[in-house]
């Protein structure tokens, strides 16, 4: 997104340089080709992007919901048989594609929330001058550029029932072995850790850059009314986040839909396909994963997929409508505050 | 910001397009580059030929080093071999690499449970080895071996490397502290039934040493179980027969049993904390399949040399695992290839395999080579013996085109059943539930 700001600038740019010579004299053949090639400039910068995303990314896309519509096996992926929406309507009575959408749910919920909230206060805490604080802010970064497979299966060591750390720990404390991988709430809440400890630092500095393009000369406003800091937090950071807490909100409710890699490597092995012994941690992605390349039903797989691209797109339907909504009411109500000041 | 000059801007938009066509130009030139490597490896001006051989788990070929032997035989000859540990990983893998018809091995391994799927959907997919001779060999084969990987129309789409015959692998230094014996001998007697087998895991429950199970997982044990069964899944017709069948149903009910008496560690096993446990004494015995042998050496460590021991199993017979080694059609040294395969396959190879490796043969002139064969890490125990027997007595299995699937199912429920407290028939309707989604 930046790249692409960047380029615009430097497009306004250039046509203010040419302009004045224009003026001047009629333009010569060479200055007119360099005129063309620099309105085709911006396209050109762009242009790798979309030609990227259109090899890559929207005709995927389409493939995979022609796919859906066949009944394909993985070992012979060129006899395909139109089925029509047979895989749409079979997923839709299937217990396990429900099951995991539930699971996508909870997993979901219990791994964002906390993750904003805790991204929330760490950016507040590094928003002060602190000793040492460009070494937190990179220490912070540092689990979002560890693979998803190298941190779960340090996680997944720490979370053993026999010989795990964890349990070690708690064994300290007399607290009973926990079995982290067989027990519904444990699993998702150890794969929900794994997904936290990698995205809180990224959503910590995100609001960290958002905090710091609140003007100072508001916190010295609120400070002269006799805020406190919690004060100055609640009334004049969070509202200046606003924007910035719908985007991560909308980015990690995208991540949480699409939780696979955390899931399968968990346990590994043909166990981590099926999401736990009885699914208990199966989420769509998985079910999707596990459908394509354990079953090696690719119609399954390609229908999975794209219902779960559609439910995507419904729930950042329902949070820009949210989002709208508040931001309109919140403008209401600052402006009636004016007016009754 | 300072304002370029128009003709470096002009440049500028020039790189970004050489850019753009550079990047994509990487994406495609991947093809170039097997190509390329294909074209090193069919034979610089000596004549020298590298046949890559593409495989899952431990086939342990490397290890017992016969393609070092086999260089050193065939000087133009190189071989490099692309392991996958789990198998559940190599197969999809492979199969998108047939259907995309790129960078296939000169040799693929296939494991016992797909090859049926292979013989019966995928043939046009890999070559006949007869082509190359191999009726020369399969008469030597036990015949179930060799008929899982026949075609309909007589094409053989691989070759035997080991089968399975089951024992039970156990530690006598557990046995002894719960006050149990010791001797294979006698144990095989008071395990000669599954029955007698879950009374000896009580008689160890009720003393056993700290942290120590009597098996590792029931899912072992029912897998052993349905290794003694001439029919399992698919009936020989090819029907799918597997929740009717009575003794799939009483293994499953056998098993279940096991977990709710807490006779096992509640391992899943080739996970990590069951690797762990090998070494740890998380568990007093283990279904043993001949190739379990190499696995527990490597996973117990040499300081366990001498605590495990080999006994017959219940029943005295079983089959569980095993593979193959197949040419697919595109493999660029398909001659070359057979020759290799031919001789990794051939009695005196798989003699080493078992010597070295625990693998057992799977033709008949190797087993009857190996039937002298003992293990000091196993405490002396005639590996050779107890395993030929197993395996002369090995029931003619009837394989199915999607066993490995349904094995899997219903080792997910089993496991569900002894380490989240599922219900027995609960589990079986999960089981089911999930073999119709795998085979839907």
């Amino acid at each position: 997104m930046e790249g692409r700001q960047g380029v615009r600038q430097g497009g306004v740019g250039l046509i203010r340089v040419t302009t004045p010579r224009l003026a001047a004299a009629p333009l010569t053949s060479g200055q007119r080709w360099r005129r063309r090639g620099s309105k085709a400039a911006p396209y050109s910068f762009i242009a790798p992007f979309f030609v990227l995303f259109a090899a890559f990314g929207l005709f995927p896309l389409i493939y995979t919901g022609y796919v859906s519509l066949h009944r394909v096996r993985l070992q012979n992926p060129d006899a395909m048989s139109w089925v029509g929406f047979d895989n749409y309507t079979t997923l839709l009575q299937d217990e396990f594609f429900w099951n995991s959408l539930k699971n996508t749910f909870t997993i979901g919920v219990i791994s964002t929330v906390p993750q904003l909230c805790l991204a929330l206060g760490l950016a507040h805490i590094l928003n002060y001058k602190l000793r040492g604080r460009t070494f937190f802010r990179v220490a912070m970064l540092m689990p979002y550029a560890t693979s998803v497979a190298a941190a779960t299966l340090v996680f997944a060591g720490l979370f053993g029932r026999d010989y795990g750390m964890l349990n070690w720990f708690l064994g300290l404390f007399g607290v009973d072995p926990i079995d982290w991988f067989n027990e519904k709430w444990p699993s998702q809440i150890a794969i929900s850790s794994i997904v936290t400890w990698r995205w809180t630092g990224y959503n910590a500095l995100i609001y960290l850059a958002a905090m710091q393009a609140i003007p100072h000369d508001r916190y010295e406003s609120a400070m002269l009314d006799g805020a406190n800091r919690w004060h100055q937090f609640r009334h004049v950071t969070l509202p200046g986040l606003r924007p910035t807490i719908i985007f991560t909100i909308i980015v990690s409710t995208i991540g949480a839909l699409q939780i696979f890699g955390e899931p399968l490597l968990l346990q590994g092995g043909t166990t981590g396909m099926n999401g736990g012994a009885s699914r208990q941690y199966q989420t769509t992605g998985l079910y999707m994963y596990q459908s394509g390349w354990q079953y090696f039903s690719l119609g399954k797989a390609a229908a999975i997929a794209w219902l779960l691209f559609l439910l995507i797109l419904i729930v950042i339907g329902i949070n820009a409508v949210i989002a709208r909504y508040r931001m309109k009411s919140a403008a209401a109500a600052s402006s009636s505050a004016k007016e009754t000041r | 910001m300072p304002t370029p000059h128009p003709r470096r801007r002009a440049i500028a938009a020039l790189c970004a397009t050489l850019l753009a066509g550079s990047l994509l130009a990487a994406c495609g030139s991947d093809d170039d580059k097997t190509d390329s490597t294909a074209n090193g490896g069919a034979g610089d001006s000596n004549g020298q030929i590298t046949l890559s051989v593409g495989l899952f788990g431990s086939f342990g070929f490397e290890e017992a080093g016969l393609y070092a032997a086999y260089e050193q035989a065939h000087p133009n000859i190189k071989i490099r071999q692309n392991s996958v540990q789990k198998e559940e990983v190599y197969w999809p893998a492979l199969q998108t690499r047939l259907g995309g018809g790129g960078d296939l091995d000169d040799i693929q391994g296939i494991e016992v449970g797909r090859i049926v799927d292979v013989a019966t959907n995928q043939s046009d997919k890999w070559l006949d080895l007869n082509q190359f001779g191999a009726q020369t060999q399969t008469g030597d084969y036990l015949p179930w071996k060799t008929k899982a990987a026949t075609t309909k129309d007589g094409k053989v789409v691989g070759m035997g490397t080991d089968v399975g015959p089951m024992a039970i692998c156990y530690r006598t230094d557990l046995f002894q502290q719960a006050g149990l014996p010791t001797d294979r001998a006698e144990l095989a007697k008071r395990w000669s039934t599954w029955d007698g087998y879950l009374e000896v895991g009580r008689q160890f429950a009720a003393n056993a040493p700290k942290g120590s199970a009597f098996m590792d997982s029931v899912t072992g044990m029912y897998n052993a179980m349905i290794g003694q069964q001439p029919t399992s899944y698919y009936d020989a017709g090819g029907k799918l027969i597997y929740d009717t069948n009575p003794s799939v149903k009483n293994a499953f009910d056998t098993a279940s049993r096991a977990a709710q008496d807490k006779l096992s560690a509640k391992l899943v096993q080739f996970q990590t904390d069951w690797d762990q446990a090998f070494a740890k004494g998380g568990f007093a015995t283990i279904s043993c399949p001949s190739w379990m042998i190499g696995y527990i050496k490597e996973k117990s460590g040499d300081g366990m040399g001498g605590k495990w021991d080999v006994a017959q199993a219940p029943g005295a017979t079983g089959n569980w695992g095993g593979a193959y080694l197949a040419i697919p059609k595109g493999a660029k040294h398909a001659k070359e290839a057979y020759d290799l395969l031919q001789w990794l396959t051939a009695p005196e190879q798989q003699k080493t395999l078992f010597e070295k490796r625990g693998s057992f043969p799977s033709r008949t002139s190797a087993i009857s080579q190996v039937s002298g064969t003992t293990d000091p890490y196993f405490n002396n125990a005639p590996i050779g013996q107890i395993f030929g027997q197993a395996a002369q007595a090995m029931p003619v299995q009837t394989l199915g085109v999607r066993d490995g699937d349904i094995k899997v199912s219903i080792q997910n429920a089993l496991n569900s059943v002894e380490a989240q407290g599922v219900k027995p028939d609960d589990a079986w309707k999960d089981a089911k539930a999930s073999v119709k989604a795998a085979l839907g």
